[in-house]
């Protein structure tokens, strides 16, 4: 019990340390060079975190995330467009009105798209995204098809220029973070768990699953298009094949595979190791794009050595190194990665 | 008063003719009944109907002198009726403690949650030993402890099992018949199947022999199990 309050009692230090650098960390290192590494990776944590809560906790897989992402980036776009916005912070605040209304794809798409389990659910999510990408390029008159959209260029630069974005992706993955681990906890997080080991059973013990995955999955894409929201506004200028580039859908998926699928620190770390690793390569190897050789070699490696992915294999490394010494050897296993 | 639950003439199949061929049968509140019979008599059957899972085609099926022909196997279920597999139930891949806490999924006050979620820790300690271990690191007998620890978080009225020795090695399914044997003499009404007709009549307050889709034979558990005729037919030729 004792060990257990120690152990609570570091993982909570741990966050709080891990927060702070976060928020310090334009203070600290604020060359434009970093915070666009930090940029990219907050949003990624964010991404995957929002990902790994239909993904992780109910089994069912998107590769059309995507889909999502760019819608979230184009109707902020349009929004600005549409409404006057002038660049600077007011934007940011537009940034929930994308999530909305990609909640509101997200439930029509899920409605349908949901109807389907395993491989079929997965070819459902791409085709929806490549559905979405002919959309945004043959909806000229609204998207700018193959010519783009423009955002308000920001009037800040120098090496404040990333900051506000930077913050701004901060908050989204926090807000993702905060509720996948409520989910976590809750007794909905318990639905859609049993979902992911068995449907049928779950429904067979009262588990409303039909609500459930679609919940999960809206709740999954409103932050994804918050995030494309937020990264439309931040490159200034968005084209179909940029923002709904499957890419990024399998970057989310791969980084949560990495960290642990169905936890809640697994994708945080994934995308931690995963994003930074790409933009060395990008900035180092030109546009070669060689990370795509990485993300398949990192891809093979988890599946053949780390199927569980890092954090639920070292959790169970602990255990087992728990159970061979000391007293706490009868002390029961924790099966729940963090 | 009329049986806590009760069976008259019924008749109920797959397709392909009736299995159940006018089945009469009464379970008594408090007690543990005990179905045994060859393969094919029927056995899992009665539970099917009991549950809802199956219409019967003829017959009234009454449940504390309500009928319960043509509920749904949720509304069943809400009458108080829980059943525990055959096969096995858990999740696999979640804890012993997130696979009983789904037992009162459809329960939403918080508080009976946790009281009886208490009860079954006190019945069944490996609940409360192993909660954060994965169910599928289980043995097959713990397995089916947690499953009716799962099945006692709705507090049912009737708890119906079928087979729970199915597939065990002879000491776990000791621990399962034990098990089973206390939750009755801790007064829950059980209605167990059972395919190891001597193991199950040995605990059994009332015992029900099957065949054909009808009974043959119903009794006090020991007598049924020290009948002659039934331990030759279906108890091996030591009975």
């Amino acid at each position: 019990m004792r060990l257990l309050r120690q152990a609570n009692n570091l993982k909570v230090s741990g966050i709080v340390v891990l927060f702070a650098i976060a928020l310090a960390l334009p203070a600290i290192s604020p060359d434009p060079a970093t915070t666009n590494i930090a940029v990219f990776t907050m949003m990624y944590i964010g991404l995957a975190t929002a990902w790994n809560i239909m993904g992780g906790y109910t089994g069912y897989i998107s590769l059309g995330h995507a889909g999502f992402f760019g819608f979230g980036s184009y109707t902020l776009g349009l929004l600005l467009a549409h409404l006057g916005i002038k660049a600077g912070y007011t934007p940011f605040l537009f940034v929930p009105l994308a999530g909305l209304a990609t909640a509101v794809l997200a439930l029509a798409i899920g409605w349908f798209a949901l109807r389907t389990r395993a491989a079929t659910f997965v070819i459902v999510t791409i085709a929806f995204m490549f559905m979405l990408q002919l959309l945004a390029e043959n909806l000229v008159g609204l998207t700018g098809g193959g010519g783009g959209l423009s955002f308000p260029v920001p009037p800040w630069g120098g090496d404040y220029f990333n900051t506000p974005y930077y913050y701004a992706m901060l908050a989204l993955a926090t807000l993702g973070l905060a509720i996948s681990w409520r989910i976590r906890r809750s007794k909905f997080g318990l639905g859609l768990l049993a979902i992911r080991d068995d449907e049928d059973k779950a429904l067979a013990v009262g588990v409303p699953t039909r609500a459930f995955k679609l919940t999960a999955f809206v709740v999954s894409a409103t932050l994804v298009g918050m995030i494309g929201g937020v990264y439309g506004y931040y490159v200034t200028y968005i084209y179909p094949q940029f923002v709904v580039d499957p890419l990024i859908g399998i970057s989310m998926v791969l980084m949560v595979f990495l960290g642990g699928l169905g936890t809640i620190s697994g994708p945080v770390l994934g995308a931690l190791i995963l994003e930074p690793a790409q933009l060395w390569l990008a900035y180092n190897f030109g546009a070669s794009r060689l990370y795509l050789v990485m993300y398949a070699a990192v891809f093979l490696g988890v599946i053949l050595l780390l199927p569980r992915g890092i954090v639920p294999s070292l959790v169970e490394l602990v255990e087992r190194w728990r159970a061979r010494t000391g007293p706490s050897a009868s002390a029961p296993s924790k099966a729940v990665a963090p | 008063m009329g049986a806590f639950l009760e069976l008259v003439g019924v008749r109920a199949g797959y397709g392909g003719g009736d299995i159940l061929q006018g089945l009469d049968l009464s379970v008594e509140e408090g007690s543990l009944t005990c179905i045994v019979g060859p393969n094919g008599a029927g056995k899992s059957t009665v539970l099917r109907v009991v549950s809802g899972l199956l219409r019967p085609t003829a017959g009234t099926v009454q449940f504390r002198g309500e009928s319960l022909a043509g509920r749904s196997p949720r509304a069943i279920l809400g009458r108080g009726i829980v059943q525990v597999p055959q096969e096995r139930s858990l999740f696999p891949t979640m804890t012993v403690w997130e696979n009983v806490r789904l037992g009162a999924f459809t329960v939403h006050d918080r508080s009976l949650v946790a009281k009886r979620m208490a009860a079954v820790c006190e019945t069944f300690p490996i609940v409360a030993e192993r909660r954060h271990e994965p169910a599928a690191s289980l043995s097959g007998g713990q397995q089916k402890i947690v499953e009716f620890a799962r099945a006692l978080m709705l507090d049912p009225s009737l708890l119906i099992l079928d087979e729970p020795s199915m597939g065990l090695d002879p000491k776990t399914r000791s621990l399962v018949f034990n098990t089973v044997r206390d939750m009755n003499k801790a007064g829950r009404t059980l209605l167990l199947v059972e395919q190891n007709a001597r193991s199950g009549l040995g605990i059994a307050t009332h015992g029900v022999v099957m065949e054909t889709g009808r009974v043959r034979l119903q009794g006090p558990g020991q007598e049924v199990l020290d009948n002659p005729e039934i331990g030759r037919l279906y108890l091996g030729a030591t009975a």
